[in-house]
C-alpha cells in the first residue's frame, strides 16, 4: 500500500472518531467558556493537547490559577497511558520510519487513534495516523470552538448518540480479534470485568480513571504475557492482525 | 486567571507532547525480549476494553440505552467488524432506545 492509500485509509477510520470527538469537545468548550477562556483560547487548547481528560484537567488549573509545576506534573499524571500507547506503537510502526515521522505521529496518540492504528494489518505507516489526525483534530476542534460560543444548541438526544461513537470505535477493535482468539476474548472480558469492579469497590473507585487504565493494563497485559506469550515467530508478521 | 492563559497552554503541550513523544523517539529498535512483546500486544486490547465498560453507561442519557448501545456493538464487531459501520449502529441504537424509553 503506498503513502496515499495509507493517508486515505487513515482518513476513512478517523470519520467515527471524529464524530465521537465532536460530542466530547462540545461539552469540553462549554467548560472552558464558563471557566473564563475565551472560544479562541479554547479551540487552541485542544489543537495543542488533542486529550480529553488532560484538557479537562488543565482548564481546571487555568482557572484555579495553579502554577506551572503543578500543571507540568498533573499533566504528566493525567496523560501517563500514553507512555504505555506510545510504546506499543514503537513496535509497531515499520522498522525504517525516519526520526521526524516517529516525533509528529506522537501527535497523534490519543487513545482512539492507537486504537485503530494498533488494528492495521502488519506493520504501521505514520501515514496512516497523519490521515487520521487530519480528519479527526479538526472535528476536536471544531467542537471546542462551537461548544464555546454556542453552548448547547445541538439536540440532547443527538449528542447522547454521539457520545457511544468512540466506544463503538473501540467495540470494533477488540470483538473481532476476540472471535479469532480465546486468549484475546479472555483478556477483553476480564478487562472489562476489572474495570467495572473497580468504579463499584469502596476504596479502588477513588482512584482517577487514567490511574486506573494504567494500573489495570500493566496487571493483565502483564499477566497475559506470562501465561500466555505470543509465539516467537509472530513478532515480523501481522501483528494484532 | 492569574498566570498567562497562552504561556500555560504552552506548558501543559510541551508536557503532553513530550509523554507521547518519549517512547516512540526513544526505543527504536525492536524490543527482543518475549515478556516486552507479549505485554505491549496484549495493551491495546486490555486498555481499550477498560475504557469502554462500564464508561459506555454512563456516557448517554440513562444507562439502559448506554447498555444498548454497547450490546449493539458488540453485536455489530462480532459479526462484521468495520471500524465505520460498528460505531455508527452503536449510535443508532442509542438514538432509537432513547426514543423508546
Amino acid at each position: 500500500m503506498n503513502n496515499r492509500k495509507w493517508f486515505l485509509k487513515g482518513m476513512k477510520d478517523g470519520i467515527p472518531i471524529a464524530m465521537g470527538y465532536f460530542a466530547v469537545s462540545f461539552t469540553m468548550g462549554i467548560t472552558a467558556r464558563k471557566a473564563g477562556f475565551t472560544a479562541p483560547q479554547a479551540s487552541l487548547m485542544s489543537a495543542l493537547m488533542l486529550a480529553s481528560a488532560g484538557q479537562f484537567a488543565g482548564i481546571g488549573m487555568v482557572a484555579a490559577g495553579a502554577g506551572y509545576l503543578e500543571m507540568i506534573v498533573t499533566t504528566v499524571v493525567v496523560n501517563m497511558r500514553y507512555l504505555l500507547m506510545s510504546s506499543a506503537l514503537s513496535q509497531k510502526v515499520r522498522r525504517d520510519v525516519p526520526f521526524f515521522h516517529r516525533f509528529f505521529m506522537s501527535y497523534a496518540v490519543t487513545d482512539e487513534i492507537f486504537g485503530i492504528s494498533m488494528a492495521v494489518d502488519g506493520r504501521l505507516n505514520p501515514v496512516y495516523m497523519y490521515g487520521a489526525a487530519a480528519v479527526a483534530a479538526p472535528g476536536w476542534v471544531l467542537g471546542t470552538c462551537l461548544g464555546a460560543l454556542l453552548g448547547m444548541i445541538m439536540p440532547a438526544r443527538v449528542m447522547s448518540a454521539m457520545n457511544v461513537a468512540i466506544y463503538g470505535m473501540f467495540l470494533a477493535i477488540v470483538i473481532p480479534p476476540s472471535r479469532k482468539s480465546r486468549i484475546i476474548a479472555g483478556v477483553v472480558a476480564l478487562s472489562m470485568a476489572a474495570s467495572l469492579a473497580f468504579q463499584m469497590l469502596p476504596v479502588l473507585g477513588q482512584i482517577s480513571s487514567g490511574f486506573q487504565i494504567i494500573i489495570l493494563t500493566l496487571l493483565i497485559a502483564g499477566a497475559a504475557a506470562v501465561l500466555f506469550p505470543i509465539p516467537e515467530e509472530k513478532e515480523e508478521g501481522s501483528h494484532a492482525a | 486567571m492569574q498566570h498567562n492563559v497562552y504561556a500555560s497552554l504552552l506548558v501543559m503541550f510541551l508536557t503532553i507532547y513530550s509523554v507521547r513523544a518519549l517512547p516512540l523517539t526513544l526505543i527504536r529498535k525492536e524490543i527482543k525480549s518475549r515478556f516486552i512483546q507479549s505485554f505491549l500486544y496484549y495493551v491495546p486490547y486490555v486498555s481499550l476494553s477498560v475504557m469502554t465498560f462500564p464508561s459506555i453507561l454512563s456516557a448517554t442519557d440513562s444507562p439502559v440505552s448506554g447498555l444498548v448501545g454497547f450490546l449493539a456493538g458488540v453485536v455489530l464487531a462480532w459479526v462484521d467488524g468495520n471500524l465505520f459501520r460498528v460505531s455508527i449502529g452503536a449510535c443508532t441504537a442509542v438514538f432509537i432506545a432513547e426514543l423508546l424509553l
